[in-house]
């Protein structure tokens, strides 16, 4: 299997690289913008599980160099993670719409650019899987992350749409929707203990959904619980919560 | 959030901070008035205990292997297990490996970690080619025994009050198989066990673990765990799930009779004095590992386990002391461990001296405190000392006059900027 992952350096797509490499003994193509950091990623891959990876630059919110970057790909991968985010801070992104752009541009348009052309490839071999790194947070907007949660929701109903266009031609769209990941993301944010995940967990997780061909996959799985939860409040009581 | 060490005693509120890469590291160590580095969080007190850690389990990049000489370079969060994981199904086994595979590199160079084959290769240090570390400022200093000496025997066992081990390279050692041939033999009182002990002092590994609770004639009854690697290249091995303890154990469940059962079911699994068997180095080298959190079955007060070693001259008399100093408290000690160490090293702090060491456990109870006071007393008189990683209780002076070196290391972090900016509450306490 060959594997492109894209936002390779994210600590939740590299922990994915290293399942896949580690299970299906999958060769890599990993690419994001840092390839410093990609390299030594990328190293310890190699040396931890014996498999051939290449290191590849990809800016996600470049749209123009979507196109070319996957033409140059060779051969082409047999499935793709998309695991690059932006946080950002939700007071910074209601001040600035340069951060609440940056936002949208690399949780969702940025995602769509590079699927978009990836999906066309997918459906005319009528092969491939694509794996989406989502969030909890687009399930239901909450004054605290909603520029960020908007993104990421739109990022899901994204997903859902490419899977339900693909699902004849055989190729697969797995939704991931984390919860609290310990990650640099969220290194500076004190997250309640028992509910933060590792991305090894959360990379466990999204690979045992591709073995049993899940669409959907909550990580750590309780969230599935929580986020019915919290979807089934009212809103005219949710507007008033302090969430 | 609240955090302790493996012992559950003390109990502190701090905020924790996990870099995932040397830049973070610098600027946290700028931001933060005072801060101690954290691995695993698997020594027992509060060696890694302080209102802000830094926890290395973000720095797990393994960052060079060659595989003709075993020398692997990673950074300093990456754990004993991963390394097995990765390298013994190649051939490779630490040189040196404690009692749980779930430790960090970086934990296990700033205790100077032992296992059970000290008496031959030494202690963890032993396999440190060299490592990175950061002092306070930020800068970063290579470190080995040719090139900063000072700090790296300083580092090696210095309870990361030297600065932050941002990455090391280590030789691993090549074996055969990934089983050890095991031999458990039964003592009847400490003069055997002793005697068993030099008998084996060849042997690759050796422990005993040691009823405490048996008096008079039976005193010191253990079994000798003896090992050497198979060479049977026979290499699956699996790191099975654990099991875990869901909850706190009420406490009464390790009252002094059933720790005394529990003690006469294991010395009688030996049924014939010698038995010999095949065990996985897994199983051979982490029995507890197999179990999750099993320091939660000392209920929620949590439990100190008190390690000291003796000199070899004075070892038999001042065992013998404790073993009844011990056995008549009836704070029973569900797990105690015996242990010939081989030399001291040149580590400004490093535990281990030549002689025998004890570990027992305890869970805090009423009179515990002057138990263990009266146990120092012992022990210094013997000319012994106490292990930093185990401790979470010893007084500034029990330290000092059991590691003779420790003004020469207190000096160092003086001259460094170390004694204002790294601190655990450990240091704290004990002066350092
Ligand atoms: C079941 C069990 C069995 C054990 N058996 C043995 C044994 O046989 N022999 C033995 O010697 N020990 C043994 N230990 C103790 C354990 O090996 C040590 O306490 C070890 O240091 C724990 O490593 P850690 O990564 O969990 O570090 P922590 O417990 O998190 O930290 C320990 C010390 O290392 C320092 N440190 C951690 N990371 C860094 C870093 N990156 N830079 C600088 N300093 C750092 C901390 O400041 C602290 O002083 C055992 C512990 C358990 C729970
Ligand atoms: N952590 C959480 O709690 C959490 C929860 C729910 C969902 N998620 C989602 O899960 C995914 C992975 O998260 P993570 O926590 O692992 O992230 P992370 O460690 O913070 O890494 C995010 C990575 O995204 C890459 N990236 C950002 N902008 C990019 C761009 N324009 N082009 C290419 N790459 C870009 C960066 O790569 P470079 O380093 O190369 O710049 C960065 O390493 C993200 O989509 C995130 O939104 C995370």
């Amino acid at each position: 299997m060959k594997l492109l992952v894209l936002g390779a350096n994210s600590d939740i797509g590299s922990a994915i690289a290293g399942a896949f490499a580690k299970f299906e003994q999958a060769d890599l193509i990993l690419a994001s913008r840092d390839m410093e950091s990609l390299e030594k990623k990328a190293k310890d891959i190699e040396i931890r599980h014996s498999v051939k990876t290449k290191i590849i630059q990809f800016d996600a919110t470049n749209f123009s160099t979507h196109q070319d970057f996957y033409n140059n790909l060779s051969p082409k991968p047999d499935g793709v993670v998309v695991a690059f985010g932006y946080l950002g801070d939700q007071k910074n992104a209601e001040q600035s719409f340069d951060d609440a752009k940056k936002t949208l541009d690399t949780n969702f348009t940025g995602a769509m650019s590079i699927l978009e052309i990836i999906a066309q490839d997918f459906e005319t071999r009528n092969k491939g899987f694509i794996i989406g790194l989502s969030s909890v947070a687009g399930e239901r907007g909450r004054q605290s992350n909603y520029i960020y949660g908007a993104a990421k929701g739109a990022f899901t109903i994204y997903l859902s749409g490419l899977r339900n266009r693909l699902h004849k031609n055989d190729v697969r769209v797995i939704t991931v929707l984390p919860g609290f990941v310990q990650t640099k993301m969220t290194a500076a944010l004190d997250l309640p203990e028992k509910l933060v995940a590792t991305p090894e967990e959360v990379a466990d997780d999204v690979y045992s959904a591709f073995k049993k061909k899940k669409d959907i996959v909550y990580s750590k799985w309780f969230w599935r619980w929580i986020m019915l939860i919290i979807k089934a409040i009212p809103e005219i009581i949710f507007k008033k919560l302090n969430l | 959030m609240t955090i302790s060490g493996w012992g559950r005693f003390p109990k502190i509120k701090a905020s924790i901070f996990s870099p995932h890469n040397e830049s973070k590291c610098r600027d946290y160590l700028k931001e933060v008035e005072e801060c101690i580095a954290q691995g695993l969080g698997r020594s027992y007190g509060d060696s890694a205990l302080n209102s802000n850690v830094l926890c290395s389990r973000r720095l797990n990049l393994i960052l060079d292997f060659n595989d003709k000489e075993g020398i692997i370079s990673c950074e300093s969060g990456v754990s004993l297990a991963e390394l097995i994981e990765t390298f013994l199904p190649r051939g490779w086994f630490l040189k040196v490996t404690p009692g749980t595979r779930f430790v960090t590199v970086g934990g296990a160079i700033a205790s100077d970690v032992h296992g059970k084959n000290h008496h031959k290769d030494g202690s963890f240090s032993e396999s440190v080619i060299s490592f990175r570390l950061m002092l306070p400022d930020g800068e970063i200093i290579l470190c080995s025994r040719s090139q900063n000496q000072e700090l790296f025997y300083a580092t090696c066992g210095g309870m990361g009050l030297t600065g932050i081990i941002l990455s090391a390279t280590i030789q691993l050692e090549k074996v055969q198989s990934a089983y050890i041939k095991q031999t458990t033999i039964r003592a009847a009182n400490l003069n055997e066990i002793f005697d068993l002990f030099e008998e084996h002092k060849t042997t690759k590994y050796s422990v005993a673990w040691i009823d405490c609770l048996a008096r008079a004639k039976d005193r010191g009854r253990s079994l000798l765990m003896l090992g050497e690697h198979d060479v049977d290249e026979d290499f699956s091995f699996s790191s099975s799930k654990k099991l875990s303890i869901p909850f706190d154990f009420p406490s009464i469940t390790l009252n002094r009779y059933t720790v005394e059962l529990f003690n006469r079911l294991y010395y009688n699994k030996a049924k014939n004095s010698v038995t010999e068997n095949k065990s996985s180095l897994l199983s051979f080298f982490y029995p507890l590992d197999a179990i999750g959190n099993w320091n939660k079955i000392y209920g929620s007060r949590g439990f100190i386990q008190y390690q000291f070693v003796l000199p070899r001259e004075s070892s038999l008399e001042g065992l013998q002391k404790i073993l009844t100093k011990v056995s008549t408290s009836g704070m029973a000690s569900f797990l105690a461990v015996l242990k010939l160490f081989g030399k001291e090293n040149n580590n400004l702090i490093s535990f281990p001296l030549e002689g025998y060491t004890l570990a027992l456990d305890m869970k805090i109870q009423p009179g515990i405190w002057e138990l263990l006071n009266h146990l120092d007393k012992i022990v210094l008189d013997y000319n012994g000392r106490l292990y930093l990683a185990k401790d979470a209780r010893m007084k500034a002076d029990t330290f000092q006059r059991g590691y003779p070196k420790w003004e020469q290391f207190r000096q160092l972090r003086d001259k460094l900027g170390l004694s204002e900016k790294i601190n655990s509450l450990q240091s704290k306490r004990i002066g350092l």
